[in-house]
């Protein structure tokens, strides 16, 4: 039975044309983009190249791009390089429903003296900017909020927060992971400061990621070493990988639209073919503005590790987005935001997502798939 | 019957050797073999480091050495309700509980086996020293061949209805060839150590877990006839013919812990292995399992009293309210309220019952809580 994979926002498959950049890439050009020679120039032409398309998909300069390993390190150094660095006070504010690259470190900082407000959203997945203006005070530095949940796919307010926090000295950071490629950004019109880009997301290679820094934001590093990323991510960088996230970027942009539309499709789809095979089930966060890669469903009457197992075992790659502890599935840290830590949801809610992987053909036969083991695991 | 190809398998594994070879021998048969993980509690502790991420691990590489498919399953819930919650009441009652015995009834072979077979499974399969034996429909649990390792005393509560679905591949083998299997074909767990103890002490120390959970009231120790001999830690660090651990030497002993007074919160000893007061001549159980058939009438079999002892010839006498009452040939030494008593009719293991009171010259013991 062939696998059917719906799982691209956990990560997703690299497009042909980047591998194929990639491989160009490695066997042409292997010198230290810091030489002093041609072969350091050609690889550092890449680089080059690179921060340019990457600042231009985001409306920003080439300058303000920092190559990292990823969304986690991205994430990671946005919150400790801005908290290290400030002296202007010790409050972050962030919400319950980050990623645990942003929530796991801001844990960290709450040991090392600050004080972080985590933001409730309500039960549609959303972060409430009156909620956040009322959090703000005189002591806040960073004010950090995702532009996309990853388990629900909930758009978040980031341009109204941008516009909130004009008029305050804190610093905006948002991780735009499972946004970008799917919305447009533009960071001077939203206001943020700070932005985390993965690459593996938009079908890129792994490891790779960018951090967007405003020029006036004063980053303290988080390694040491050479002079690359000026200083604020030292380190030979991963060419043949950049070369690769380059092409995903140009890529991505280029079909943003199209992309959207299918992916769209392709959802709607899968709900339709659940609700024509009488599955009883709810869309988490339905009401909310969302991006059509990602959805969320409750299955009430079911549990995740027997749904997800049988799903697997049937040739349905999904997640439930939530954290794996000995392999075992711990409620959804995000859906207990929405719901209550006791709510059934937490315990009965599988993410389907949507990208590169899959046609319409393969959304049908997933979706009829899902619809006979709920069936099966809910009529016994 | 299937073919081992459209068989599905579904094996618990624990990340030790045993549930690895398990994987293994069915995985060469040619069956459809799943690989679970149950995480049933959570030892966390404050650096992070939890046995299970450790044990889970192990399962990971093994399955993948394997190829076979590996899954967790959380029955932290099930395993505090049924498990926990009945070892620390009967700690609390003084008794001795037993914990494996336990968790095979209500967490192996039952929410184990539901979740497996909601995945499709035809059969579950563990690494348990056990023999299954099929005769047409009938389905017996032999003593795995390996007398040291046999497991059967564990696996009592189990139905021929659970039985029917069971596999226990183990249990033709002797340990030592399990390490072989698994040594020659290079599985990651091949070296590593069986565990030991009860599965959620671990390795820690015994009494110090038990009092983060139960308050320990010190107390007097006196023999049978009333003379105090020293101060106990509180009744449930106590067990029945047990010797280490009293604090009391002097003239008369060694001391062997005799019985228990709840209501006085006295602990009895007496002096010497072979004190009178620790032998018996019989015992009623309750919660009473028969994997096969119940009987009706008295019969005789063998019986053993805890893990690894050698059996003991009994004569079994069924009450009406599903109690039996056990009379040995012989006296036994230290029988302990709590622990299981299984009986056995030559290699085929009938099924058993907790120990509830301790028989004397027609009488039920009161020294023994």
């Amino acid at each position: 039975m062939n696998a059917i994979y719906l799982d691209h926002a956990a990560t997703s498959p690299m497009h042909p044309k980047v591998i194929e950049e990639m491989t160009k890439c490695m066997h042409d050009q292997y010198g230290n983009p810091s030489s002093v020679h041609s072969f350091g120039r050609k690889s550092r032409q890449i680089l080059d190249r690179a921060r340019l398309v990457a600042a231009q998909s985001i409306g920003a300069n080439e300058k303000d791009i920092v190559f990292t390993s990823g969304g986690t390190e991205a994430d990671n150094l946005a919150i400790l390089g801005v908290a290290n660095e400030s002296t202007k006070g010790k409050h972050i504010i962030t919400t319950k429903i980050e990623h645990h690259a942003v929530l796991h470190t801001t844990e960290y900082l709450e040991k090392h003296g600050y004080r972080v407000t985590y933001l409730d959203v309500d039960e549609d997945g959303l972060v409430s900017v009156e909620e956040l203006k009322r959090a703000l005070t005189d002591d806040t530095i960073l004010v950090t909020v995702m532009m996309v949940n990853n388990e629900t796919g909930v758009i978040q307010p980031i341009r109204e927060i941008g516009e909130l926090l004009r008029d305050h000295p804190a610093v905006f950071h948002s991780d735009a992971v499972q946004a970008y490629g799917m919305l447009p950004i533009n960071v001077q019109e939203l206001g943020v400061d700070l932005l985390t880009v993965s690459s593996h997301k938009i079908n890129g290679p792994k490891g790779l990621g960018f951090l967007y820094s405003h020029p006036n934001v004063r980053l303290n590093p988080r390694q040491f070493g050479g002079e690359q990323e000026r200083k604020r991510r030292p380190g030979t960088e991963n060419v043949a990988g950049i070369a690769g996230f380059t092409e995903a970027i140009k890529l991505a942009q280029a079909e943003r639209e199209l992309r959207y539309e299918m992916y769209l499709h392709y959802n709607q789809t899968f709900i339709h073919v659940l609700k024509e095979e009488g599955v009883h089930f709810e869309i988490n966060g339905n009401d909310s503005p969302r991006v059509p890669t990602i959805t969320n469903i409750s299955f009430p009457g079911t549990n995740v590790e027997q749904l997800l197992t049988n799903f697997d075992l049937s040739g349905v790659a999904a997640s439930s987005g939530s954290a794996c502890t000995a392999g075992s599935v711990e409620p959804s840290h995000v859906l207990s935001a929405m719901f209550t830590e006791n709510s059934a949801c937490t315990t009965n809610s599988i993410r389907f997502s949507f990208g590169l992987a899959n046609n319409e053909e393969n959304i049908l036969e997933a979706a009829r798939r899902v619809a006979q083991i709920v069936k099966r695991l809910t009529t016994n | 019957m299937k073919r081992p190809e459209d068989t599905r398998v579904v094996v618990g594994m624990s990340g030790g050797v045993d549930s690895s070879v398990t994987a293994l021998l069915l995985k060469q048969q040619g069956y459809d073999v799943v690989g679970i993980f149950m995480k049933n509690w959570d030892d966390t502790d404050e650096t992070g480091f939890c046995t299970a991420t450790e044990d889970f691990d192990d399962v990971v590489r093994v399955c993948n050495q394997l190829d076979i498919p590996y899954y967790a399953v959380n029955f932290e819930k099930q395993y505090w309700d049924k498990v926990f919650t009945y070892f620390l009441d009967e700690y609390k009652a003084g008794r001795t509980p037993n914990p494996d015995v336990m968790c095979n009834k209500e967490i192996k072979f039952k929410a184990f086996l539901e979740h497996a077979l909601s995945l499709g499974a035809d059969y579950v399969a563990t690494g348990h020293y056990a023999q299954i034996r099929r005769i047409g429909d009938r389905v017996e649990m032999l003593r795995g061949v390996d007398d040291n390792k046999d497991q059967t005393y564990f696996l009592n509560q189990l139905s021929e209805e659970v039985l029917e679905k069971v596999m226990f591949p183990l249990g033709h083998l002797p340990k030592s060839e399990v390490r072989r299997i698994a040594t020659e074909n290079g599985l990651a767990t091949a070296t590593k150590k069986d565990s030991t103890g009860i599965c959620f002490i671990g390795e820690r120390n015994f009494k110090e877990f038990l009092s983060e959970y139960l308050p320990a009231q010190p107390g007097k120790i006196m023999t049978l006839s009333g003379e105090v001999k020293g101060e106990h830690d509180g009744l449930m660090y106590y067990t029945i013919g047990q010797r280490q651990g009293l604090g009391i030497g002097g003239a008369g002993g060694p001391w062997f812990v005799v019985g228990k007074n709840l209501q006085e919160n006295v602990l009895y000893v007496g002096a010497d292995y072979h004190n009178d007061a620790l032998y018996s001549d019989g015992l009623l159980a309750t919660d009473l399992n028969w994997i096969n058939e119940a009987p009706i009438e008295a019969f005789h079999c063998t019986a053993k009293f805890r893990y690894r002892q050698k059996d003991s010839g009994v004569t079994v006498y069924p009450n009406t309210d599903g109690t039996v009452k056990v009379v040995f040939d012989d006296s036994e030494r230290a029988i302990t309220p709590g622990q299981a008593v299984v009986f056995y009719q030559n290699e085929v293991c009938l099924g058993g019952g907790t120990i509830n009171e301790i028989i004397k010259n027609d009488k039920f013991l009161d020294y023994v809580g």
